[in-house]
């Protein structure tokens, strides 16, 4: 009976660990959550004099949001899927935000203030293409107004109100762009202009309510037309030609289309180069930008313009804002140094000139939006909305940044991890300390009521303010457990930077490439970034640094660069443009004597080159040659290829550079496999034991190997997406390799599965993700590895007299005898990015990071996944916590590690161990970054914060007095002993 | 130690060693299902394959069609080109669903040639990759695309030149060869050479494995809930299972009081008897 009370007990203390769940005041303890939108393409103001100032913004990101103008926060946000980018966006009937994506197949509406979606219409289009999206203000019927969307040659009128399509018009003419459509007030028509082939302009006049065509007509172009053009005004327009050095303004009077062409030349002085039109609205002005100057022009009377203003340097001309009927605005912003002067040209003429000091690591100004607002004195104020390289957000006003926002961030590529400075001895100043001693004295009064449940709501709202700023988790320096760690991450924009792990904040940012941006490098860009020196025990003095690494130009033939950063101040430490280029950058496990760590960069021609370069270095990196190898998948040819390195390069002589020789190769058929993901484990991952323990007190011998990779094929017809084949069609394969001797450990055929595929390989064992046709669900299969070679190492007497092969050294070259098991389960998620958890010396289980289409990452126990399952378990291995095998992996709502929060557009989940054997950190990223610890089998190697030290210190003192009364009793009771 | 407490306690240790030491089968489960035709050949000499067990998947659909085919290996010693080593003959089946697959796989190696005994020679001192290619398109093989493997040269040689290949075919695609000694190969390796001068090779066909299907449990769910309802109890346990962890302790506890027991006893006798030589075991004040 006892027994199994034992027993049961045993299991609800494993079970406890399923409803392992953080409580609501917990929430932002250890964990924060940034919100960003990316880089922005298109701006909308909407500054009414009621309600709220903002900006409706849409990203390269396919975000659309609306931004608090007066302290750029995000007052709503949508992310909208990778396929569906934002073409342009609009704002309707002065209350809903429309937007069109997908090539200008899909219109949407959304309510302004709190970012509903009030209607979606599927345009239906054939064959998308550049398509624009005009509102058109006074088509009143009703309370409506139309939106139109041109598409080629069709035109599609949209209701306002309820996204029904009024009526679609198909001009079908072969050929057919449609450049411009606009309605003259008070006018039922609606002229629509647009070019036919680039030779051919072609007018249309069309019934604003029905959609009827009333008139057409055609004129043959003197110039070849390009695609830009600008509306001047209600009865004319400019177009480039594709020369981008004339002009062609076109008039198109009741009727009747008029062209006439006119050189740049003649217009600005010593124009070259190709010119740049700038949209504008209208009165008759139009901006060229050619590479030295940005022109103003006004088109006067007939064909006669004149050149009204210039700015001398080639600035970012923002789109134009109309003032009133004679005025338009446009924005000129130069970027020097680290300043910008902001300009605002009306009609031309100056009107306003201020210069702004910025940060110098936010790069060239990208893009300008213009908006201008009514000052106190009844004049023209203006503020502006600027884009910089580094893909962060500015608003300009009075002179001054108001308020920026690195959306860089939204667009994450790599990211590593650094250690934060040792704390420094002393110095603590007696100010600081009373400071403190009061503030500590206050909080634990604050914490006792608590515990005593005397505590107002205030007090509650005090204690968790105190919890969420408590100063130690944000310190600058190392801590004894590993929580404070710097992320260092790498974005699209080729900006690095650096975060703190305990609230998120920025250390420091730098944009590197326009350092060095230059004759030899003309256009930089950031592949990766790694860990360069990394604090170990002769280096602990030592900064650790990053390396980065990039190319000089688009091609993977250009020249690669290197630069070397700190880690702990951003400074860059050393600048290098390299004599060869970059194909992938190989982190080896070996250091030099400064603890620098060894980096094979392997160029085009397959030449790898060593870093750093140094005597000891070389040194370390030839005594370790023969035991290196590389391999390459080429996802375009299918085909697998292991290389070995060998002394002088195909290039150079240089001392650093060494030759490869293929040494295996595996080739997919191409008719029948494609190469659809690859894994392997992580570099540093650390195994704590090799031996598992089964049921029956059998041990098994995991096969632990840093060479396997996972490789997944699928059939060419199930390349596509779900639904491109049949399940008969379609087949998915997995692969283990070795790469050093491309020997297949392991097999696999999913008859009916198709990808995505996402996997992840850790210890002995790989767990893969991808859809089943024939069950229509997704499915995850396990496969463990063991080694049978050291199976018969489970004799005892055998380990204690030595006679075991457990400490011979492994070789691939050795033909392995493995055994795999495997299982598979369905899962109810599609999956984004999968992970696993990584400890400091990997005792703690292990759970699985799973990055769901809901944007959140969920934490799964690895032993759901494990091949041992039955369906009817035995008493022992009920014992040892195996669970019954069931076909869907179960999905605990406590265990999303995110919670409540989403991490719009999750692109990649890392998990990276603190000191702490029991924690790991994770942190996520897509458009948002979301951090936070987790202990996958909860922290039982450290107190909680909830821990009472007093009532353990209170047990302590009063033992400390019972032994000391019983003591004196004993003594006591002794001498009366005696005396008797 | 007492001597009687001493040989309990081993006793014990005994018993509790005794689980770990029972039989355990050290077969190594070997379920490879493929066709495996492992053959020694010798230069000239012509070799017999085993029978080939089928599997009965395949033998459902019959082959309308078989017709044998070659296909040759080549080496490269060293950084040497690569040269024609040996010929792999397959039997092609053509199944009726339209598939083909290789079959019967067999090898004959060509002899080994003075200039390649030589160059192996220099392999084994530098310790260099041996490395062998055949075409990855068997009816093909005219075609560019190789599956290459090495080895490392010093692996090889054990009485002669031990050689395992594994191929892996999805019909009549060659994947990869796995190419390497038969056994293992130590590390580091140790520089030496065979006594005879000729590749004994063995040679492993091997297609994919299906994985098995997600088994689905509603009905299995459904019957052990039936189960439940009907109240079945797991199977009895011996009495020694059940209450080792009981026995033990008190096994423990009963033999320290009998040693304590007798060595009272004993000391009492003593104290009665002659005078001790010893000394006492515990002195109490």
């Amino acid at each position: 009976m006892e027994a199994r009370f034992l027993l049961g007990f045993l299991l609800l203390l494993s079970l406890s660990s399923f409803a392992f769940a953080i409580y609501e005041d917990q929430v932002g303890l250890a964990d924060w959550h940034k919100r960003y939108i990316g880089k922005v393409k298109h701006a909308v103001f909407h500054t009414q004099k009621t309600g709220r100032r903002r900006v409706v913004v849409s990203t390269e990101e396919n975000a659309i949001a609306s931004l608090d103008l007066r302290t750029g926060d995000i007052l709503w946000r949508h992310v909208l899927g990778k396929n569906d980018a934002v073409d342009q966006i609009g704002l309707s009937l002065g209350k809903y935000v429309l937007t069109l994506s997908s090539q200008g197949s899909v219109l949407r509406a959304w309510n302004l203030p709190d970012g509903q979606m009030v209607w979606e219409t599927d345009l239906q289009i054939s064959n998308p293409s550049n398509s624009f999206l005009h509102v058109l203000g006074n088509v009143k019927s009703g309370r409506d107004s139309l939106s139109l969307v041109c598409n080629g040659g069709s035109i599609r009128a949209v209701s306002s109100i309820d996204g029904l399509v009024v009526w679609k018009k198909d001009l079908s003419v072969d050929g057919l762009k449609l450049k411009h459509v606009f309605q003259p007030p008070e006018s039922d028509t609606i002229y629509a202009i647009g070019f036919i082939d680039s030779s051919l302009i072609a007018l249309y006049h069309i019934n604003a309510k029905t959609g009827e065509l009333l008139k057409h007509a055609t004129q043959a172009s003197s110039v070849d037309l390009s695609s830009e053009i600008s509306a001047i005004s209600s009865d004319s327009l400019v177009a480039l030609d594709t020369s981008r050095s004339n002009l062609l303004l076109i008039k198109f009077m009741a009727g009747t289309i008029t062209n006439h062409k006119l050189p740049l030349s003649d217009i600005v002085q010593d124009f070259s180069g190709l010119a740049e039109l700038i949209p504008t609205k209208s009165n008759d002005i139009f901006v060229v930008k050619t590479p030295s100057n940005v022109a103003f022009i006004k088109v006067k009377g007939d064909n006669e313009i004149e050149l009204i203003g210039k700015a001398d340097e080639a600035g970012i001309v923002s789109d134009s804002l109309i003032l009133s009927e004679e005025e338009q605005a446009f924005a000129v912003v130069h970027h020097s140094n680290n300043a910008i002067s902001f300009q605002v040209r009306i009609n031309g003429r100056e009107a306003l000139t201020e210069g702004i000091k910025i940060e110098d690591h936010r790069g060239h100004v990208k893009r300008v939006f213009l908006n201008n607002y009514v000052r106190t004195d009844k004049s023209h104020g203006f503020r502006a909305l600027i884009v910089m390289e580094d893909e962060s957000l500015l608003l300009m006003q009075q002179g001054e940044v108001v308020w920026s926002r690195e959306d860089g961030l939204a667009s994450i590529s790599d990211a590593v991890v650094a250690e934060l400075p040792v704390e420094k001895e002393g110095g603590v100043s007696v100010v600081e300390v009373e400071h403190t001693l009061l503030e500590w004295l206050k909080g634990h009064m604050l914490k006792l009521k608590g515990t005593l449940m005397l505590s107002t709501p205030d007090d509650m709202a005090a204690i968790q303010a105190m919890h969420l700023k408590s100063t130690e988790r944000n310190k600058m320096t190392r801590d004894h457990n590993g929580f404070r760690k710097l992320i260092i991450v790498l974005t699209q924009s080729g900006k690095v930077y650096a975060l703190h792990t305990g609230d998120g904040r920025i250390v420091w940012a730098h944009l590197l490439t326009p350092l060095l941006q230059s004759e030899s490098c003309p256009s930089p860009s950031v592949l990766t970034l790694r860990n360069w020196r990394v604090p170990h025990r002769k280096a602990l003095q030592e900064n650790p640094s990053i390396l980065l690494v990039g190319r000089c130009g688009a091609g993977p033939e250009s020249h690669g660069f290197l630069f070397i950063v700190d880690s702990y101040s951003g400074k860059v430490l050393e600048t290098q443009i390299l004599d060869h280029s970059i194909a992938e950058v190989v982190p080896l496990p070996l250091a030099d004597s400064s603890e620098q760590k060894l980096h094979l960069v392997i160029d085009d021609k397959l030449n790898a080159h060593l870093y750093p370069r140094g005597s000891d270095a070389l040194e370390v990196f030839v005594r370790e040659m023969a035991n290196m190898y590389y391999y390459k998948v080429e996802n375009a040819k299918e085909v697998i290829k292991g290389y070995a390195f060998k002394k002088g390069c195909s290039t150079g002589s240089s001392a650093y550079c060494f030759g490869t020789r293929e040494l295996w190769s595996v080739v997919f058929p191409s008719d029948s496999e494609r190469i659809v993901a690859t894994a392997r484990r992580k570099i540093n991952e650390v195994v704590h034991t090799q031996a598992k323990i089964m049921t029956n007190q059998d041990v098994m011998y995991k096969y632990i190997s840093k060479n396997i990779l996972f490789v997944a094929t699928v059939s060419p017809k199930a390349a596509g997406g779900i639904g491109s084949a049949a399940p008969d069609e379609a087949w998915l394969v997995a692969y283990l390799i070795d790469t050093v001797t491309g020997r297949i450990l392991h097999r696999v055929t999913h008859q009916g599965a198709q990808g995505p595929v996402h996997a992840v390989v850790s210890e002995n064992w790989v767990v893969y993700h991808y859809f089943n046709l024939r069950a229509h669900r997704y499915e995850m299969t396990v496969i463990e590895i063991y080694d049978q070679s050291r199976a018969d190492n489970k004799d005892v007497m055998k380990l204690v007299l030595g006679k075991h092969n457990l400490t011979a050294p492994i070789t691939s070259y050795s033909r392995p005898e493995i055994a795999t098991k495997s299982q598979s389960y369905f899962f109810t998620h599609s999956v984004k990015a999968i992970a696993v958890t990584t400890t400091a010396r990997g005792i703690t289980s292990k759970q699985i990071l799973i990055g769901t289409i809901g944007d959140q990452v969920l934490a799964l126990d690895k032993w759901y996944l494990d091949p041992r399952q039955t369906a009817n378990p035995s008493q022992e291995e009920k014992e040892e916590g195996i669970i019954p095998l069931t076909d869907t992996l179960p999905i605990i709502p406590q265990s999303y590690v995110t919670h409540t929060r989403q991490v719009g557009d999750l692109r990649g989940i890392m998990s990276f161990p603190a000191n702490l054997e029991s924690t790991t950190h994770v942190f996520s990223y897509g458009i948002d970054l979301f951090y936070t610890r987790i202990a996958p089998s909860r922290t039982y190697d450290s107190l909680t914060d909830e821990f009472s030290y007093v009532l353990l210190l209170i047990t302590v003192v009063v033992l400390i007095v019972a032994i000391l009364v019983t003591w004196a009793m004993s003594q006591k009771k002794d001498l009366q002993e005696k005396w008797r | 130690m007492n001597p009687s407490l001493s040989f309990l306690s081993l006793l014990s240790l005994l018993l509790l060693f005794s689980s770990a030491l029972s039989f355990q089968s050290d077969e190594l489960p070997f379920n490879d299902d493929d066709e495996f035709e492992g053959l020694r050949s010798s230069p000239g000499s012509a070799s017999v394959a085993p029978p080939v067990r089928r599997r009965p998947d395949l033998d459902i659909s019959s082959a309308s069609d078989s017709k044998s085919l070659q296909f040759s290996l080549e080496h490269s010693l060293g950084d040497s080109e690569f040269s024609v080593a040996g010929t792999f003959t397959a039997r092609l089946k053509s199944w009726t669903h339209g598939a083909q697959t290789l079959t019967k796989l067999r090898f004959t190696r060509n002899a080994i040639s003075d200039t390649e005994k030589g160059l192996f020679e220099r392999l084994l001192e530098d310790d260099d990759f041996y490395t062998i290619r055949i075409p990855s398109n068997v009816l093909n093989p005219s075609g560019k695309d190789y599956v290459v493997s090495s080895v490392r040269a010093r692996c090889l040689p054990r009485e002669s030149l031990d050689e395992h290949f594994v191929i892996h075919t999805d019909g009549v695609n060659v994947l990869s060869v796995n190419y390497g000694s038969a056994g293992g190969c130590q590390y580091p390796r140790p520089l030496k050479s065979p006594s005879k001068w000729s590749f004994s090779s063995y040679t492993v066909l091997k297609n994919s494995e299906q994985a098995p299907r997600t088994p689905t449990f509603v009905e299995q769910i459904i019957a052990s809930e039936n189960a439940l309802e009907e109240g079945l109890q797991p199977p009895e346990k011996s009495f020694w299972a059940k209450y080792w962890m009981y026995i033990l302790p008190i096994g423990f506890v009963l033999v320290n009081a009998m040693a304590q027991a007798a060595n009272a006893a004993a000391e009492d006798q003593n104290q009665g008897g002659q005078p001790s030589q010893r000394a006492p075991a515990v002195r109490r004040r």
